[in-house]
């Protein structure tokens, strides 16, 4: 069980011994130990010196984060070591440079360690032939119809197929039929006649997961991946066997034949169901969403996300969306709304207002509402949501930006203490007008009752609940796939999520309508873009100093918090 | 004139010979592992002291004796290379899954003289410093198992093994653990992934060494039954005294499973390279000649494995003269010596030792058909080209066999076969399954293109019909 977790902040690991190797006649220095799957360092290997070297070695059963197998053969190179003298010594060719002795036997990059002095071929005529030859095997008792395969366009066997196969299949006889359609587990769908037997699944399910749930039975060619019998395939990380099925085998009961991945747009985002903040991609096509993906970052998850994060998009899709913007029951503009808000807010007496704002806000969104707190003297907090963690990636803290509250101040070190005494402020009359982003309060020890007694509920949300039907301002907000943003994750990484749909009806995203009503209400500059908002942040809260927009990239800034 | 040499099976089949230990203690039992207990700390002129697991394993190495298994490494130099740093526990196991096809030697020791094996055993873990031994004994040797056991518990009561052997203080247990019938767990690494409760696939070496990364990823010897009963032999009479047994980097006797088209079929104990191959097959003492009215056709000469020799096919090996000179003979096959260097340096090898002698009566499109149908059916599946090839040739051939063949199979099995052999697959299997192919389809190609032929002539203009090659290698039932 393991994910390598490589910080920035650590110290640099002591340099490591160097060595040379030539590939395909170019010499270069690799480091003589490099990270192996776990991360630790082990013997380079002749692929990562060939990966160094810019040259590609086609693989199948290879995965940088799974133990070895060294199966597919696919890898195979030929290689040469310097010749040794009786005194141990190398033997030199006349000109000085040092003999090589070519081995007889091929070797597979993926499992070989490189030693100085090696020369690694990678396309030689052998070399070559080697991999047309394993291509044929894999292919005779393939099924050859791509044109159906849900794999098609991300296929391993496709690519290389055209890279590296030869066009015509010389195999006469009777394919093996193995078992189609079997339902794995209840999200997983696997062809055994597709299945190339890599054993990527296998490995990353038994010692990733460390759920022994799938082998192979049966010898030979009639290998077939299988569970035990009466046991399903069913943990909560079964689908990132899916991304690592190199072939159409392994398909998401979900995904399956809903859309060819070639239409799909890939958008950069993080998952929200857990402060983990797994780095996610977000493929999507007009403005639905099929799917999620992990997108790889050493720092969080590496390759993988849970299952649970991985469909938990439905949601975002649902007819019952908030769609319009609704003042004392009555669908008004944004304009009229936010004037007829910063005007009340203004007026507010300082401490007749609250602010409870969830932890699924974006960190952008909850410094706006931090700004509105301090001008209004406001009480504020988030509402903390706790379940079940395990020992890969899954958090107990179940919102995505609880580190995002605290450190802008909406919410104190406990998620969640002060809404006692927002309740009671509102009981006894103190507590006027309250704002509530993103959570349903009544479920959370505001009820009806008290609602009741407000001369003012704004309220931003995505779906309906018993909150928002009781707002005097009903905002419609987005789900964190219709804007962009950042969020602070469990270990205090800034994450930046970007838009891949438009929100439904006149939804808008929150920061940006917040921006407007801080700045009516507050004054200030006009940011116009998430970047310049992020970077004024960055500016005004001690933590985020030093972070900006561009710097987050793609895989985010630890904080030391 | 050649002959026998019983050192293993010296009372094998004697008459009034059993398997029990009184028996075995009669006939001198023991004696050596007592020897080798009694082993001495052993100064050296340069001040070092040689410890007696160290003078042993020097025994055993100057012994040159080379593994009885397969592969003919060197005992010694397998000893030297464990890893005694790692301060892990080191295992031994005895690999007594006998299943090389033509191969029937390791179980007259274990059915007739178990108690001649476990000091062998003993000898060599104690020299190795082994706490924990395995017996993995071929499943279909359900009665070899018991006698096993028995002779363990035997052993176990007169002191010889479990806690404090003999009052020296050294401990060892023994356990036989029977296989479920797959030929892979013979190949070491695949015996020892079985052994761990696993399927048997074989390991990636590197970095799996056995010696480094081996039973529980703890350093591991991996020796055949034979092996180690020579080891008894070699402590007995000293190394140096062994190594005059057979021929130089041939050393020893070996035990030759002679079966096929020959009168006496049968195990023969032979000087190692001091008989020849047709001495085997020809003598009275060993094969005693061919049937009646036949000629040879063909040799296996170690196993289905091994590369087959044509009669009446010359080689070019090299040879030592007298006076030590290496030079070139070309020889007949039938005059190569039986050993390891020459019939691998004729082409082939002598692997576990078994020879199978195939007269003209043999058709080799269905010998290698019956060969290839092993190999498709073994094939563990772990790695592509052995997978998928092994089934593709025994497709074609049993296609061939029933009457779809076609002028091109020939060289189309050569083709597959090369896509195997030559250290592209995980284990030696790969090699094992591809070098019958090869030796067999270009030595005898004709049979095969006259068969393919007159099934052509026969078939007329109809193309191949891929479902008369449909039934190999038992289909698994269904799991699903
Ligand atoms: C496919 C295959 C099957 C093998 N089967 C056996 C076997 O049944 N018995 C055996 O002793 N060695 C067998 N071997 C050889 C073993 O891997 C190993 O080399 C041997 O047990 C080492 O013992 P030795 O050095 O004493 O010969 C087999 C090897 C391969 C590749
Ligand atoms: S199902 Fe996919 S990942 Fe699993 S062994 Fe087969 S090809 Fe590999
Ligand atoms: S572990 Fe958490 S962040 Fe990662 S995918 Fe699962 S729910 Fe999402
Ligand atoms: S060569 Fe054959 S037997 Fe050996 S590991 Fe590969 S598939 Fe298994
Ligand atoms: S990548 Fe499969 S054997 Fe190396």
């Amino acid at each position: 069980m393991s994910v390598a977790r490589t910080t920035e902040s650590k110290p640099a690991p002591p340099e490591v011994e160097k060595i040379r190797v030539k590939v395909n006649g170019r010499e270069i220095e690799v480091p003589r130990l490099m990270p192996d799957w776990q991360g630790k360092l082990a013997p380079t290997t002749m692929l990562q010196a060939c990966e160094a070297a810019g040259v590609t070695v086609p693989h199948y059963c290879y995965h940088p984060k799974l133990p070895v197998a060294g199966n597919c053969r696919m890898c195979l190179v030929e290689f040469g070591t310097p010749a040794l003298g009786p005194d141990r010594k190398p033997i030199l060719n006349p000109d000085g440079t040092p003999k090589i002795v070519k081995s007889p036997r091929p070797a597979i990059a993926c499992a070989t360690p490189v030693s100085p002095g090696m020369e690694i071929y990678t396309n030689t005529p052998t070399v070559k032939a080697m991999r047309q030859g394993v291509l044929e095997f894999l292919l005779i008792n393939h099924p050859l119809d791509c044109p159906i395969c849900d794999q098609a366009g991300e296929c391993k066997l496709q690519e290389y197929s055209v890279d590296y196969g030869q066009s015509t299949s010389r195999f006469v006889e009777a394919k093996v039929h193995k078992p189609k359609a079997v339902q794995l587990g209840p999200r997983i769908v696997f062809d055994a006649e597709r299945c190339i037997l890599c054993t990527r699944c296998i490995r990353f399910t038994r010692d990733i997961v460390g759920d022994d749930a799938l082998g192979i039975i049966n010898r030979g060619s009639y290998n077939t991946i299988t569970t035990y019998p009466g046991t399903f395939f069913d943990n909560n990380y079964s689908l990132n066997t899916v991304d690592l099925c190199p072939v159409g085998a392994l398909t998401s009961k979900d995904f399956r034949f809903q859309m060819r991945v070639w239409f799909l747009k890939e958008t950069p985002s993080i998952c929200t169901s857990c402060a983990t903040g797994c780095n996610i991609t977000i493929w999507s096509r007009g403005n639905k969403i099929y799917r999620y993906t992990p997108r790889e970052n050493d720092a969080v998850n590496g390759p993988w996300m849970c299952d649970y994060g991985r469909l938990n998009f439905k949601w975002i899709g649902r007819d019952d969306r908030l769609k319009d913007v609704i003042v004392r029951g009555q669908k008004t503009t944004w304009a009229a709304a936010l004037n007829e808000l910063a005007d009340r807010l203004k007026h507010a007496p300082a401490g007749s207002v609250a602010i409870i704002a969830s932890a699924r806000q974006s960190n952008e969104e909850l410094w706006l509402l931090s700004k509105l707190k301090a001008r209004l003297g406001a009480f504020s907090d988030s509402v903390p949501r706790t379940g079940e963690a395990d020992k890969l990636l899954v958090n107990a803290d179940k919102n995505p930006n609880s580190n995002g509250a605290r450190l802008t101040g909406i919410a104190g070190s406990e998620l969640g203490a002060n809404l006692g005494g927002i309740a009671s402020g509102i009981a006894n009359g103190k507590i006027k007008t309250l704002i509530v982003f993103g959570e349903d309060v009544t479920k959370h020890g505001l009820g009806p009752d008290l609602l009741a007694r407000l001369d003012a509920l704004i309220v931003s949300d995505i779906l309906p609940n018993e909150t928002t039907r009781r707002a005097h301002y009903l905002l419609p907000g987005c789900a964190h796939a219709e804007k962009s943003g950042s969020f602070t994750n469990a270990a205090g990484r800034v994450q930046r999520f970007l838009k891949a749909i438009e929100p439904p009806g006149d939804a808008r995203p929150e920061w940006e309508f917040l921006h407007e009503l801080v700045n009516n209400v507050v004054g200030g500059n006009g940011a116009r873009s998430i970047a310049h908002l992020f970077d004024e942040m960055a500016r005004d809260i001690p933590a985020f100093r030093s972070l900006t927009w561009a710097a987050l990239g793609d895989r985010g800034v630890e904080l030391k918090i | 004139m050649p002959s026998e040499y019983r050192l293993i099976l010296k009372h094998v089949d004697q008459p009034g010979y059993t398997p029990d230990i009184e028996c075995y203690l009669r006939h001198g039992g023991y004696e050596v592992l007592r020897k080798a207990l009694a082993l001495k700390p052993k100064p050296l002129p340069d001040g070092r002291v040689l410890s007696p697991q160290e003078q042993l394993r020097d025994e055993v190495m100057r012994s040159g004796l080379r593994g009885r298994g397969g592969a003919g490494f060197s005992c010694g130099l397998k000893w030297s290379l464990v890893d005694r740093k790692s301060r892990k526990p080191i295992y031994l196991i005895c690999n007594a899954d006998e299943s090389e096809p033509g191969t029937f030697k390791d179980r007259q020791i274990i059915y007739k003289d178990p108690h001649q094996l476990l000091e062998g055993i003993i000898i060599s873990c104690y020299a190795n410093d082994v706490h924990l031994a395995y017996i993995y004994i071929r499943g279909e040797f359900v009665e070899g198992a018991k006698i096993l056991e028995r002779a363990i518990a035997e052993a176990k009561a007169h002191g010889f093994l479990g806690k404090n052997i003999l009052g020296t203080g050294y401990d060892l247990e023994i356990y036989v653990h029977r296989g479920a019938g797959a030929y892979i767990c013979g190949e070491e690494t695949g015996l020892i992934e079985s052994l761990e409760g696993k399927r048997p696939y074989p390991r990636i070496k590197p970095p799996y060494y056995p010696a480094v990364l081996g039973l529980y990823q703890c350093p591991t010897i991996v020796n055949n039954v034979e092996t180690l009963c020579a080891v008894k032999h070699i402590i007995a009479m000293g190394g140096t005294e062994y190594a005059k047994l057979g021929t130089p980097n041939n050393t020893g006797t070996r035990i030759v499973s002679l079966s096929g088209h020959v009168k006496r079929p049968g195990y023969y104990e032979v000087e190692v390279g001091k008989v020849t191959l047709r001495d085997l097959i020809f003598d009275p003492v060993f094969g005693g000649g061919l049937r009646d009215g036949h000629t040879l056709k063909a040799i296996i000469p170690g196993g289905v494995s091994a590369k087959v020799f044509k009669a009446g096919e010359r080689v070019k090996v090299p040879r030592r003269t007298p006076d030590g000179k290496e030079t070139f003979a070309e020889l007949d096959v039938l005059d190569l010596p039986y050993d390891f260097d020459t019939i691998a340096a004729a082409g082939s090898m002598s692997g576990s030792g078994a020879i199978i002698v195939l007269d003209d009566s043999a058709d080799m499109v269905e010998v290698l058909a019956n060969i290839c149908e092993f190999f498709a059916h073994e094939s563990c599946g772990q790695c592509t080209p052995c997978r998928e090839g092994a089934l593709w040739m025994c497709k074609i051939l049993r296609r061939m066999i029933n009457g779809g063949g076609r002028k091109i199979d020939a060289d189309e099995l050569l083709r597959i076969a090369d896509n195997i052999a030559g250290g592209r697959t995980i284990c030696a299997f790969g090699d094992a399954c591809a070098w019958p192919v090869l030796s067999i389809v270009s030595k005898f190609k004709d049979e095969f293109i006259a068969r393919a032929t007159a099934a052509e002539a026969r078939r007329g203009k109809q193309t191949v019909d891929s479902e008369r090659g449909a039934q190999c290698a038992a289909e698994p039932v269904s799991a699903n």
